[in-house]
């Protein structure tokens, strides 16, 4: 009896390490922002489809907004799009579409062909500002709050339980000791 | 056409599972004979429905209907036909719907074809291959849904992903998963035999073809991705040790020692629980590295999209599969080995190097892929296992492995002498050493390990040809049996497959260049010259397209046309390597990059791989081998009407 | 003791010495090929394996890849978004390299500082980042807050 005990245990133990990677690769897909409670980092970009007209993160000041990095190129953006749009119909927060390392032309293609949620689309041609938000994958959205201070980010498809449950509450929250 | 019967029948399959799991189950301890003759219906039912739903994903991605999501993220209006195929299986969903649907039909296949089993045993196989299906079938059903839909529907989809778009992603999974799949029935008859206390060893016997055919697949399944990834990526690589491959190398070890261990257990007795075990093993391996694979657990160039909450799902179903088959092994495995004890020098005794040898292997392969976990677990950093860990040990454990294989299939069981065995394999000793020193003398460069890998092929492959002479100068007829026909076809599959592993490592010629048009380059007695790019289009890609002629001394031996692609829907840039492909050497070229605005000069890899097709030739032997001995006979032969003792079922009038 | 037991015993010996040196083997070589993983910010601070072949990790910064003339060499920067770090390649990028991406280089830190590349790794999805590049910048922003 004893001897056969043994691959039960063996198990026991890779079992133990699977959970304990487990949590570490859930530990990824949500880390917090060492962003959160910063100030948002200053970014004066082009608006996209209106040559000549720029948008600066001191004209955002005074509401809260929300920083939606995507691209034309990015799949998982496409899925969270209708979650966009949902978010965009409550007029709850202003929402920024951050184009990145795109083509321009690709991306008004793409709102074209899926409906523009955004109440102003900037383009991030280089990504460099994306380099300044931490963005290392598409989509990412940040929510800032009219001092300029970022609240709130979330890495990876925006589903509407997280606007639910993250986004819309923080929204009530203004004058908070800021 | 509405998608969402797919969806119902999932369902349905779901509750025939459980039906096939339950009731036969009950059966057997009830001695209800009604029950237990459920399992053949059920399987066949269950198998019908998940054809069923697997039908209607297929035909939602050849009328292209973009309004359900997941041929929307898939495929693409401008995708060719027999794609629209293969991207059913391409992404998470679909191959998990892939991976139930052969596990459905494995488990029919049992249903119909062992009619001859013990009523009582064959209907615990059914109910626990019942249980596996459930797993799966709640999976799918609760996280991975390939028939949701997107509303609003979308108007083109956003195109399979470049690289799958590929002959290879047509045949490795679904070949991949007959192998893994098929283990579990190993599996469910080693649980089934736990459950019923066999003592008598006739259950391995009936495992073996199952086993065997699995094992096939495998072998077939690991080697076309392995050529896949060497025509496709583009770097004349063909294994990387990346997790994703260790999670079916790791299944096939084992399966090996245990297609070795059946013959032992059925022929003498010896081995019961090593055979039980790696019963267990096998498939419990395969859970093992669709755990890996698909919940992001561990880093890989080509892992599914990771999710974890996936991951929880799988890691409770493996620990209950599992656990629970291993805590049955803890409570119930004979304590007694049956069958006669064997000497220091036999049969016996080489088939357990033989067993050491893979478990080891598979233990070791295991280590390494989940090191990096466990540092990381701990806190120490972030790591990765370079090759050379896998490559260094798996190189020093074939060595006791290749040694002993030509001396085991010469010799008795029981009892046997070394003086005679050493007599029986002189000549192809002698023959492989020569050989080896040959290759070594004539070709330096190949280094001490690859002459010593060739010597081990030519004697792996001597030796098992010998054995097949002496068997047949004896019997005195020209006929072969076909288990040993079999046996001896995937023996020297490995000495084949040695042979080119042996070549392949240390005489390929490798060169990353810049080429303008005009340009040559000489390597391994041939010359590449480069005759500049041209614009082709595909059905769904626009593409560069190089000429290059390759001579050797006057004569053009070929013309090679790859391509650098840039996929309409996505932007995807790929590349599609040229290889002039030869029994003796291969020929690669493949395009890097451009090097100027005007595309005249590009960054070009260039190589030269010799016998590098061996290694999936030897795989072909194997397969071959493997299938052979399925068929034998033997294993159709009339099984023994009585049940054996321990059971406890009581006969019931109908 | 009885002639079979003799034997018995020397055989288990035997397995439980070629499996000793099997897993003794086998844990020298984890040891050697165990690549870390770092990011510019470790170079930076010095925390790094030395003489060893290691992977560097981070993004590519924009408008600082370079190419030679007549030859595949290539430079770049790779950052964290605190530091940045030289790297010197010659051969083929892979096909998803470009400038803001997320790749992973193996090599080794020369004297003068930059990072010799013998392999140039990205991912074959430009949505995803190797977890570990993902936790660099975590790192890198963290320090960059301290500040």
């Amino acid at each position: 009896m004893n001897s056969r005990i043994f691959p039960l245990l063996g198990f026991a133990l890779l079992v133990v390490l699977l959970v304990v990677g487990l949590k570490i690769a859930d530990r990824k897909t949500n880390l917090p922002s060492p962003l959160i409670d910063k100030p948002v980092p200053v970014f004066d970009l082009p608006v996209l489809a209106s040559p000549g007209q720029t948008m600066s993160t001191e004209s955002l000041l005074g509401k809260f907004y929300l920083v939606n990095f995507w691209g034309s190129w990015c799949v998982t953006c496409r899925a969270e799009h209708p979650v966009v749009t949902q978010l965009a119909g409550l007029n709850a927060v202003y929402i920024v579409g951050m184009n990145f390392r795109d083509e321009s032309e690709d991306a008004i293609a793409w709102l074209g062909r899926w409906g523009d949620p955004y109440d102003v689309s900037l383009i991030d041609y280089d990504g460099r500002v994306s380099i300044d938000f931490g963005v290392y994958a598409a989509p990412e959205t940040f929510l800032v709050d009219p001092s300029g201070t970022i609240v709130f980010k979330h890495l990876g498809q925006l589903t509407w339980d997280i606007v639910e449950t993250e986004i819309l509450p923080r929204l009530a929250n203004t004058e908070l000791g800021s | 056409m509405t998608v969402e019967l797919g969806q119902i029948s999932l369902l349905a399959a779901l509750l025939t599972a459980l039906v096939l799991g339950l009731v036969p189950m009950i059966g057997t301890y009830t001695g209800n004979r009604r029950f237990i003759a459920v399992s053949t219906t059920a399987a066949l039912i269950q198998c019908l429905l998940v054809m069923i739903s697997f039908g209607i994903l297929t035909s939602a991605f050849i009328v292209q209907d973009f309004s359900v999501e997941y041929v929307a993220r898939n495929s693409n209006s401008l995708l060719p036909m027999h794609y629209r195929f293969s991207a059913v299986w391409s992404a998470h969903e679909g191959s998990l719907l892939l991976w139930e649907l052969i596990l459905a039909v494995w488990i029919a296949a049992v249903a119909l074809f062992s009619k001859r089993l013990p009523e009582i045993f064959r209907a615990r196989v059914l109910a626990v291959l019942g249980w596996v299906s459930v797993g799966f079938l709640l999976f799918i059903i609760l996280t991975s849904n390939p028939f949701g839909r997107l509303i609003p529907s979308a108007v083109e989809g956003l195109d399979l992903n470049p690289l799958l778009q590929d002959f290879g992603l047509i045949i490795h999974p679904p070949l991949l998963y007959m192998g893994y799949v098929g283990f579990s029935v190993a599996f469910a008859f080693a649980v089934a035999a736990l459950l019923g206390g066999e003592v008598s060893r006739d259950w391995v016997r009936w495992s073996r073809p199952w086993t065997l055919v699995a094992w096939a697949f495998l072998t077939i399944g690991i080697a076309l991705g392995s050529w896949w990834a060497y025509y496709e990526l583009g770097w004349g690589g063909y294994w990387f040790w990346d997790p994703v491959e260790n999670a079916s190398f790791m299944p096939w070890l084992v399966g090996t020692a245990l297609i070795h261990s059946q013959a032992v257990t059925e022929k003498r007795g010896a081995f019961g629980n090593w055979t039980l075990l790696l019963a267990l093993s096998a498939f419990s391996l395969s859970l093992l590295g669709t755990f890996l694979v698909r919940s992001g657990v561990l880093t890989s160039v080509h892992a599914f999209a990771s999710d974890p909450t996936r991951g929880v799902f799988i890691l409770a179903y493996l620990a209950l599969v599992v656990g629970g088959s291993l805590t049955l092994y803890a409570i119930r495995a004979p304590k007694m080995i049956q069958g006669g004890g064997f000497a220091g020098m036999s049969r016996e005794t080489f088939l357990l190097v033989n067993n050491l040898v893979f478990t080891v292997m598979a233990a070791m392969v295991l280590t390494g892929t989940l090191y990096p976990l466990l540092i990381d677990a701990l806190g120490a950093g972030k790591i990765s296992v370079g090759p050379p860990y896998f490559g260094l040990l798996f190189t020093w454990l074939l060595v006791p492995m290749v040694i002993a294989l030509p001396i085991g299939i010469n010799s008795r069981w029981q009892q046997d002498s070394g003086s005679r065995l050493f007599g029986m394999v002189r000549w192809p000793l002698l023959a492989s050493l020569a050989i080896g020193t040959v290759v070594w003398i004539m070709q330096p460069s190949i280094g001490f390990v690859s002459a010593a890998g060739i010597t081990g092929g030519a004697w792996v492959i001597l030796g098992s040809l010998f054995y097949v002479g002496q068997f047949q100068l004896k019997k005195k007829s020209f006929r072969i049996p076909g288990s040993i026909l079999a046996m001896t076809l995937a023996h020297v599959g490995l000495g084949v497959f040695l042979i080119g592993l042996s070549m392949v490592s240390t005489l390929s010629t490798e060169k990353h260049l810049r080429m303008e048009a005009g340009d040559k380059y000489q390597m391994a007695g041939y010359t590449f010259e480069f005759l500049g790019t041209k614009i082709v289009q595909g059905p769904n890609y626009t593409a560069n397209e190089g000429e290059f002629v390759i001579t050797k001394g006057d004569q053009e031996v070929t013309r090679l046309y790859p391509q650098k692609r840039e996929y309409a829907q996505r932007g995807n840039i790929m590349t599609e390597a040229a290889i002039d492909p030869g029994l003796t050497r291969d020929l690669y070229v493949s395009l890097g990059e451009p090097l100027d605005q005007s595309g005249r000069a590009w960054a070009v890899r260039v190589y030269h791989k010799p016998f590098i097709r061996w290694i999936w030739l030897g795989s072909i032997f194997m397969l071959a081998g493997g299938m052979l001995a399925a068929a034998n006979k033997r294993y159709r032969r009339k099984m023994p009407a009585t049940e054996p003792v321990t059971t406890k079922a009581k006969e019931v009038a109908a | 003791m009885t002639p079979t037991r003799k034997r018995r015993l020397i055989g288990i010996l035997i397995i439980i010495i070629g499996v000793g040196i099997s897993a003794v083997v086998a844990m020298q070589a984890l040891n050697e090929n165990m690549l870390f993983f770092v990011s510019p910010t470790d170079v930076e601070e010095q925390s790094l394996p030395v003489g060893k072949r290691f992977r560097l990790g981070g993004l590519v910064a924009v408008e600082s890849v370079s190419r030679a003339e007549d030859s595949l060499a290539v430079a770049f920067v790779v950052t964290d978004g605190a530091h940045s770090v030289d790297v010197r390649f010659d051969g083929i990028l892979p096909d998803l390299f470009r400038e803001g991406q997320g790749i992973i280089a193996l090599g080794e830190l020369k004297p003068d500082g930059h990072f010799e590349a013998d392999e140039v790794l990205a991912k074959h999805d430009e949505n995803y980042m190797p977890p570990e590049v993902a936790d660099a910048l975590e790192k890198a922003g963290h320090v960059e807050s301290e500040q």
